[in-house]
């Protein structure tokens, strides 16, 4: 079995990460943090006892060998078999009983680089340090010195304290692994001198690290400055790879070649591939509050809100300064300004547009007091002292009616006036053009309108805009159609005929037009199938049984 | 050793580089009662005009207050101000202090009305206000609050011991827990057992909050220039080290010049 083991495992750096794995397995308790933290750090170094030959290979006495367990526990199954225990030899020297020396050279190294401590010749040993203390909970024993004659190339060839440490680490698991709690042994490696050993009761709640209490990610400045220096190599390589030149190499060309190399079907433009400038992808944070001394830069800094209440201080600063001159102009008997400052083009700034102003988070409650002390200031008579502080906090809202520019009548080569329009209905999509003195004649795809729409009805709703308009004999038309049916065609012809008739007409009867819905889009369409039903509203045939 | 803390920096704390020297200009104010003079920046007149004297109505008195008040009239408690000037010069004397060894003070005050003069005067002194809503874990919970190394306030000042519902401050508590010196005006309905330095005094008429804010404010400029001032002899003393010797000590300097 130990030839099968060694011909599995290969000398490569990742027999140390099987450790937990065998230790996990085949103790009952889950593997602590710990354990798997110690298995990472390649570095492990031990004092092997005072046998220990060099090169640093691991040994076993043949007594050790021959007391070995079979490598998997019995509640495993064949996969057990499979499984590259890393340290047969550790296995069988655990298991022999008697009297065993205390552990007096572990080092336990969490988180920290451990010592650069020398192997320890032959012949020396260690003294027991004075400190040792057993509880009844620490029943560290230490596993016997591991002896032996031969170079074992095991897995664990290139740390062979590895196995010593790592029984003591089995034993620890058992003493006292069902509670959770982990025992650690911290040494206070103080180089090659005598070593002490402190053992330090916690559990791994305390380890955890509180996420919530962390707050938002916080991206240190050296961070944010390699990232924009990527940015900029990056850039150049791209300009490289799409054969331009990289000094001129704009935001817009990176967005295109970005487009171009990874071309995504992703509907939301916020999920496609992006390169931008880490300003704009890093959110703005706060540098550190506070001086070398350890004083706030702040007044307001232990509030917690220092931007929001400084800005809160700061208005209501304002509103004293227009009291006060209010009451100055008062006292002067002159009549408080009446001048008021139109708000009908302007909206208070939003809650995330304040936000980003203050980069500080607001509830509801905060931003809503802010807004009602502004509307307070502009709302007193001499507000429009303090107009240049107000004026920061709101935004002008861009004109959203837009008028509709009716064309003017063109003519063509005859001189007769027409005009055209365009229309739509459902996914028919029609272009008409509607010419001045006619007869009432109507040319649809260059086909009589009596044999393009053979139903009345159809005929009407080209009628109607005339009829609204009473020119029903007073214009030719000609239209292309194309899409849809024989009903939405009709319905686009209408619409853009009715286009076209506003150039023809005053603008109170374009209005009559509009309020009859003449000029409206038929926004109606097609509602789609859906999943489980027979049609857009039709469900199956409800069966009782 | 809280085990959340492991591996947190320490706070700062400002080192005195200055040696021998520094000893002394630590140490030599604390020789005197009344080293930086506070006692006259306010007389008993300028109480009783600011209407310090004021208590609210005998029905909202707080049984602790008792020793401070001198009597009621017409239902109204009047405070004692002769042990008001006592407590004010202790109090005075002690942010003095405070200020001179460049500690952290932290005006607290809940009345909306004296809001902005509170902040006002903290940032006129270069020191700190909290006129606001006070969340549960700023003391107690700061390295999570504020992050890891923040420097908490070394002195904290009530210009008004309750807040909005009329209940002792809740920082007043937690200073105690954080072994945080407080400096506090009580009125008679207020609760004077857990504040260092109470000052017994009204806290409610306008007069008498720019009192105190005037006088905390007038304290803590004063003993920070002192402190600059001797900085800057101790500085400047290094040049002349032979013949001085060790550090004399000086005269308290004359405040006289200064106005009220």
């Amino acid at each position: 079995m130990c030839r099968r083991v060694l011909s599995k495992c290969s000398l490569n750096t990742s027999r140390l990460g099987a450790v937990p794995t065998a230790l996990g397995s085949l103790s009952r308790c889950p593997t602590p943090l710990w354990v798997q933290t110690l298995s990472l750090t390649p570095s492990l170094t031990l004092p092997c006892p005072s046998s220990m030959p060099s090169p640093r290979v691991l040994s076993l006495s043949p007594e050790s060998r021959a007391q070995r367990l079979p490598l998997r526990s019995p509640r495993e199954g064949a996969a057990g078999r499979h499984d590259a225990s890393p340290q047969p030899a550790l296995l069988g020297a655990e298991q022999t009983q008697g009297p065993q020396p205390p552990l007096q050279h572990l080092h336990l190294h969490l988180h920290l680089p451990p010592p650069a401590l020398p192997m320890p010749g032959a012949g020396q040993r260690h003294p027991r340090p004075p400190s040792w203390r057993r509880s009844a909970q620490a029943r560290l024993r230490l596993c016997p010195p591991i002896v032996g004659t031969e170079a074992f190339p095991g897995p664990c060839c290139a740390e062979p304290g590895a196995a010593v440490m790592a029984a003591a680490l089995r034993r620890l698991l058992r003493a006292g692994g069902r509670r959770g709690a982990a025992l650690v042994a911290a040494a206070a490696a103080c180089g090659p001198g005598p070593q002490t050993l402190r053992l330090i009761y916690t559990t791994t709640a305390a380890w955890k690290k509180n996420v919530a209490a962390s707050g938002p990610e916080k991206y240190t400045e050296a961070f944010i400055k390699k990232q924009i220096e990527e940015f900029n190599l990056g850039k150049r390589h791209l300009a490289n790879m799409m054969g331009e030149d990289p000094e001129t190499f704009t935001q817009e060309d990176i967005d295109r070649a970005i487009a171009y190399l990874f071309p995504s079907g992703l509907f939301d433009k916020r999920a496609r591939p992006m390169m931008k400038h880490p300003t704009e992808i890093f959110p703005e944070q706060r540098k550190i509050q506070w001086g070398e001394d350890g004083r706030p830069f702040h007044f307001l800094f232990y509030t917690g809100k220092q931007s929001y209440y400084s800005l809160m201080h700061d208005t209501y600063e304002k509103l004293l300064n227009v009291q006060k001159h209010q009451d100055q102009l008062a006292a002067q008997d002159l009549p408080p300004q009446k001048e008021k400052k139109n708000l009908v083009g302007s909206r208070w700034l939003t809650k995330t547009e304040l936000e980003e102003m203050l980069l500080e988070k607001l509830s509801d409650d905060d931003y809503s007091r802010f807004i009602q002390l502004l509307q307070k200031l502009v709302m007193m008579p001499c507000g429009n002292i303090e107009e240049n502080y107000i004026k920061k906090f709101s935004r002008e809202i861009s004109a959203q009616l837009q008028k509709v520019v009716i064309e003017p009548l063109k003519y063509d080569e005859q001189g007769v006036a027409f005009s055209t329009g365009e229309g739509r209905r459902k996914t028919s999509r029609a272009t008409v053009a509607v010419y001045d003195n006619g007869t009432g004649k109507i040319t649809v795809n260059g086909i009589d309108v009596l044999h393009y729409f053979p139903v009345l009805q159809d005929r009407e709703q080209l009628l109607f805009p005339f009829q609204f308009l009473d020119r029903v004999g007073k214009h030719d038309m000609v239209c292309t159609v194309s899409g849809g049916g024989r009903s939405s065609q009709a319905g686009a012809i209408r619409l853009a005929s009715a286009k076209a008739l506003r150039s023809f007409v005053t603008e109170k009867e374009v209005e009559f037009m509009r309020q009859a819905g003449l000029l409206t889009v038929d926004p109606r369409v097609k509602e789609r199938k859906k999943p489980g039903q027979e049609g857009a509203r039709r469900k199956f045939t409800w069966k009782k049984r | 050793m809280n085990p959340a803390l492991l591996g947190v920096p320490a706070p700062a704390v400002p080192s005195t580089k200055l040696g021998a020297a520094g000893d002394g200009l630590l140490s030599e104010p604390l020789g005197h009662p009344d080293f930086f003079n506070v006692k006259e920046l306010f007389s008993m007149k300028d109480l009783f005009s600011a209407r310090v004297h004021l208590g609210h109505k005998k029905g909202c008195r707080h049984r602790f207050m008792e020793p401070y008040i001198f009597g009621c009239r017409l239902d109204q408690d009047i405070i004692d101000l002769d042990q008001t000037m006592d407590h004010l010069q202790l109090a005075l004397n002690f942010t003095a202090h405070i200020a001179y060894r460049k500690g952290i003070i932290l005006f607290v005050s809940r009345n909306r009305q004296f809001c902005h003069l509170v902040e006002s005067t903290a940032r006129e002194c270069g020191e700190y206000a909290h006129t606001r809503y006070w969340q549960g874990g700023l003391l107690t919970n700061a390295h999570i609050q504020f992050g890891a190394g923040v420097r908490l306030p070394d002195l904290i000042i009530f210009l008004s011991s309750l807040n909005n519902v009329f209940e002792p401050h809740v920082a007043i508590r937690d200073a105690a827990k954080m072994n945080i010196p407080t400096v506090g005006v009580v009125d008679t309905n207020c609760n004077p057992c857990l504040i260092t330095y109470p000052i017994p005094g009204n806290d409610d008429s306008p007069t008498a909050m720019e009192l105190y804010c005037k006088l905390f404010k007038m304290t803590i400029i004063r003993a920070k220039d002192y402190r600059k001032q001797r900085e800057g002899a101790v500085q400047g003393r290094p040049v002349h080290h032979g013949d001085a010797g060790p550090l004399e000590v000086e005269h308290p300097p004359q405040w006289a010049d200064e106005k009220k």
